[in-house]
């Protein structure tokens, strides 16, 4: 399968419904941090170039808060395209954004096991 | 009024004060919340993935055992409750995923999303009534500013969640009041605190927050309260204002925890 079927079946989204108004970038809490902003990766998506965004920072800048899928008035859901494009990462072997020998450096000692569980869940398979 | 209760791995364990005070506070309010034998984490973020369906099992054989108990499932913290009422969407309205589920669970009866899932506010809210918790408080917080913290995971999406209105959320105001405090409203109670991020990136995390608390101070707010140990933890290890559980207020207020001055 091709990465641009590969996205839209994971993340089950259809980006041609998108009319382009910005609203998922103007909500996001990750803009300034993102270099492909959430209006952007869909179009991406519709220009085939996953590559792209697979090699973007933004893949795991986001946070996951919904507030893109909130307000799309089309229903396009960018943060869904955003995390199967992190799917399409770390289901590759060595992809992952969290190496196991990272991790100890990482903790502390108020650290809820909520954080642990959603990083794996975020950054690894 | 039983319910089924999923606790959840941060309950057990860093949020112990989440857990007990619900517990108790519901005894004293006059419902149960019997824990589920067996449950397993609900692995904290909702998988997004169409295709993920492994990690979707643990909240089905949690919201399964619920419908064999006749309950409602009940759950405290924000994480676990976006987890399962998802999921439970899932099962009650995506073909695809009611079949592979029920196909990899092979259960006497095929589970298709029955089990209502509700959070302890919803129970406050819509079962109790905050007009009669009004009338339970013994230790009412009079004089208290408290800001009211969303975060997303109670709200978003409002398509599923169904929690509140996703926009200009009541429900934990409503709580405060309830209480005898006064609500401290602030832009930014449900805007994200950073989330996941805060493993790897303190520094983004730590610009969300203090963000979040900054604008709440600036509306002087004492304190902040929250469903979610993430949300606590984020917020606590950016600011100096005080972040607390919605339990501990109620156990305070109920006279089960002793007043925090």
């Amino acid at each position: 399968m091709n990465q641009v079927d590969e996205i839209k079946q994971i993340s089950g989204v259809n980006p041609l419904k998108c009319m382009k108004c910005g609203k998922c970038s103007a909500s996001c809490p990750s803009f300034y941090e993102m270099d492909i902003k959430p209006h952007q990766f869909v179009s991406y998506v519709i220009n085939d170039d996953v590559q792209a965004l697979a090699n973007s920072r933004s893949a795991w800048k986001c946070l996951s808060c919904f507030a893109c899928i909130e307000r799309c008035p089309r229903n396009v859901q960018p943060g869904k395209l955003i995390d199967a494009a992190r799917q399409i990462l770390i289901r590759q072997r060595g992809q992952e954004g969290l190496s196991a020998d990272e991790i100890p450096a990482l903790l502390d000692e108020d650290m809820p096991q909520q954080l642990l569980m959603s990083a794996f869940r975020k950054y690894r398979r | 009024m039983k319910y089924s209760y999923f606790p959840g791995c941060t309950l057990r364990n860093k949020a112990k004060d989440l857990d007990d005070y619900a517990r108790a506070c519901a005894e004293k309010l006059g419902f149960f919340l019997e824990e589920l034998t067996d449950w397993q984490c609900c692995g904290g973020v909702y998988p997004l993935g169409a295709d993920e369906i492994a990690s979707k099992l643990p909240s089905v054989r949690a919201l399964n055992a619920a419908k064999e108990n006749g309950q409602d499932l009940v759950a405290v913290c924000s994480a676990c409750y976006h987890v399962l009422k998802r999921v439970n969407d899932d099962m009650a309205n995506v073909a695809d995923i009611q079949t592979r589920a029920n196909n990899y669970m092979a259960l006497p009866e095929p589970y298709m999303g029955e089990t209502k899932v509700l959070h302890y506010l919803e129970v406050l809210r819509d079962v109790v009534g905050f007009e009669n918790l009004k009338k339970q408080v013994v230790n009412p917080l009079t004089g208290r500013k408290i800001g009211a913290y969303y975060g997303c995971l109670l709200l978003r999406p409002s398509s599923v969640m169904a929690f509140d209105d996703p926009e200009n959320p009541t429900i934990l105001e409503d709580f405060i009041r309830a209480l005898g405090a006064e609500p401290v409203i602030y832009p930014y109670r449900n805007e994200c605190c950073g989330g996941y991020i805060s493993i790897k990136e303190k520094e983004q995390a730590a610009a969300l927050c203090q963000r979040i608390t900054e604008s709440a101070a600036g509306f002087q707010a004492d304190c902040l309260v929250t469903a979610c140990p993430l949300c606590k933890y984020n917020l606590s290890n950016n600011s100096e204002l005080p972040v607390v559980y919605f339990t501990e207020l109620l156990a305070e207020a109920l006279g089960i925890k002793e007043v925090q001055e």
